[in-house]
């Protein structure tokens, strides 16, 4: 059964570099704390259970889905009866997730009502300035939306969210709610505001996504340091007009908690209809064009460098990639007028 | 057609001023201090208080953080350090409350020195600064405490310190701040006016002072390295933006001779798996 009314709480805390067993009490903790204020999902920060700045830590805090560590958090989302009747309730854990293949990726879990329900692993993996996640983590090739007992959601990490076709999917997955378990480095001093400008991008982007695509923004960021890199903290919740439910405090732990009335993007959608304007066709027609576009410079690029008499790669190796070409839709499915 | 260029131009230009914001520095630096101090499992650092701006915000700075009971200020005078020098380094333990000490340096720098009284002043201040650094390090044990630097950003990339002497510390708040922000912050929290205000010296021979030595003032190298480092200015951007050639080479020059003072020495590589090269762990592992 879906509630389209409950109340979401960000734990945004400040955990110790590599060290899984101090964060998963300082989970359970949490958990104890956001239930105590009547949540319904808890939302932890990106990678969270492990810390950040892990390099070749990666593979020792690493977790498989099905170690004990991951069987600790499902237990932490088990119903609770509270009064007479027991409520469902969610939780997302940022860890380091090992697949049996041994790819390392940074991943969030949603759990409910002690089961795991759902999974993203990080798509976009920063790899410049401070950031090295690419050395050290496989990327994520899904961005799915996921039904659970608060409507469809879908989760992003950090820098897919600096991707604006993450969130665009997600919404035309039927998301109502996106969740941004996010690790957010406070950079940029600036006298035009109180903040580091990285907190004013981020709210930027949050209340300008939500109000985009009429759905809601839970975005849990972190706080602390990690030699020297302090995190800025500033979680919050925004609705489907881009107003903020809830702030949390700039760099300093908190805990938040705010109602959210999935209503409010059907209101936001009776108002902005832009969702159901979108074209997927024209969207997608003109990726499939910039994608060929693209492959043939480069094929063309390689055929020039490849002269008389070197071996030349197998002939299917240099053509573009197949592609199901210029989408069509199937019969029956056309639009009525 | 000019108007519209003009607009275009200036739609596009980022800030030439360095920003301060000394509320939210100060609040960060102490998030800073408190957290990466405490995280080791320690409660205290001791600093070497000279009685110039930097060691005072340092100062001033951990006694917000950890409380002033919680600051060890050595005062390490030479011979020939200037009474001005030590009456600040006085006004900053009295503004703050922190407790003090005085170890004076002259004994050991001037024991070494007999030996070879040919030296320099570059060679005798560079020692002066390691034996401060070595009576540091040694209240850091006495006293269960984590040395507490005071290079800004400024110096930092010039060069303009010594290795394994100033240089040396086991946190440093102001390391990302350039001397501009030193000042700022440091009058916003209250370091003594006669401190933020005087000619900035590493007092290591008499009359000596920064901007002599370096042929240079802060402001005009601080409004130069914060292009040429943050906002990634080339050089022609930098010559348009109104500095000279000569000057824009020279600093040039500074920062990228002085890169080894801030790296790990280099190390050999002959195993799969060497230190700081493919051994690669922050420094705050299991902390």
């Amino acid at each position: 059964m879906t509630c389209s009314e409950f109340t979401v709480a960000v734990a945004q805390i400040s955990p110790r570099l590599g060290d899984v067993d101090t964060n998963l009490t300082m989970y359970e903790e949490r958990a104890r704390a956001a239930r105590g204020l009547g949540a319904d999902v808890l939302v932890f920060p990106e990678l969270s259970l492990t810390g950040y700045f892990l390099k070749d830590m990666v593979s020792t805090v690493a977790l498989r889905l099905d170690s004990p560590e991951v069987k600790r958090l499902a237990a932490l989302s088990r119903k609770r009866a509270q009064r007479s009747s027991a409520r469902t309730f969610g939780l997302i854990a940022g860890i380091v997730e090992e697949t049996d293949d041994y790819r390392f990726y940074n991943s969030a879990l949603y759990f409910e009502d002690g089961a795991l329900v759902h999974v993203h692993r990080k798509a976009y993996l920063p790899t410049y300035g401070l950031f090295d996640e690419g050395r050290y983590f496989a990327r994520g090739d899904r961005l799915r939306g996921f039904d659970s007992g608060f409507g469809r959601s879908a989760i992003l990490i950090c820098e897919d969210m600096w991707h604006p076709s993450t969130v665009y999917i997600a919404a035309l997955d039927h998301a109502l709610t996106v969740f941004c378990p996010s690790t957010s480095p406070l950079r940029g001093l600036t006298d035009e505001q109180p903040q580091d400008n990285n907190a004013r991008y981020w709210e930027l982007l949050n209340s300008m996504y939500a109000q985009t695509f009429s759905l809601f923004i839970v975005y849990a960021n972190r706080v602390g340091f990690e030699d020297g890199v302090g995190f800025w903290g500033g979680s919050e919740i925004v609705d489907p007009n881009g107003v903020r439910l809830a702030k949390a405090k700039y760099y300093d732990e908190d805990l938040i908690a705010a109602q959210i009335n999935l209503k409010a993007a059907r209101r936001q959608r009776v108002v902005s209809p832009l969702l159901r304007d979108e074209n997927l066709d024209l969207t997608i027609n003109e990726l499939l064009r910039i994608r060929q576009r693209d492959d043939a410079a480069t094929s063309g690029r390689q055929a020039e460098r490849w002269t008389a008499g070197d071996a030349r790669p197998q002939a299917a190796d240099t053509r573009p990639r197949s592609h199901p070409g210029p989408l069509r839709r199937a019969k029956g499915e056309r639009r009525k007028k | 057609m000019k108007a519209a260029t003009d607009k275009a131009a200036s739609a596009g230009v980022q800030p030439l001023a360095i920003p301060t914001n000394p509320a939210l520095l100060q609040r960060i630096l102490t998030a800073f201090i408190r957290d990466e101090v405490r995280k080791v499992g320690v409660e205290r650092v001791v600093v070497g208080l000279s009685g110039g701006v930097d060691s005072a915000l340092s100062a001033t700075l951990a006694a917000a953080a950890l409380g002033a009971a919680n600051v060890l200020a050595i005062k390490m005078p030479y011979r020939t350090s200037s009474a001005e020098s030590v009456a600040h380094a006085d006004l900053v333990v009295a503004r703050t409350g922190i407790p003090a000490l005085e170890v004076e340096v002259t004994p050991q720098v001037d024991a070494y020195f007999t030996r070879f009284p040919d030296a320099d002043n570059m060679r005798r201040g560079n020692k002066m600064a390691r034996e401060r650094m070595t009576i540091l390090y040694d209240h850091s044990a006495r006293w269960k405490a984590l040395v507490l630097g005071t290079s800004n950003k400024t110096e930092l990339l010039l060069g303009y310190g010594t290795l394994y002497g100033d240089m040396a510390s086991a946190i440093n708040p102001l390391g990302d701040l350039y001397k501009t922000q030193v000042w700022a912050l440091a009058a916003h929290v209250g370091v003594p006016d006669a401190i933020v205000h005087k000619q900035p010296s590493a007092d290591l021979w008499k009359g000596q002072t920064d901007e002599a030595e370096l042929g240079f003032g802060y402001a005009e190298v601080d409004a130069l390295l914060y292009l040429m480092v943050d906002l990634r200015y080339s050089r022609a951007e930098l010559h348009a933006a109104g500095f000279s050639e000569s000057f824009v080479r020279r600093v040039g020059d500074m920062v990228r001779t002085s890169q080894f003072k801030r790296r790990l020495p280099v190390i050999a590589k002959v195993s799969n798996r060497t230190i700081d090269r493919d051994f690669r762990y922050a420094r705050d592992w299991g902390r």
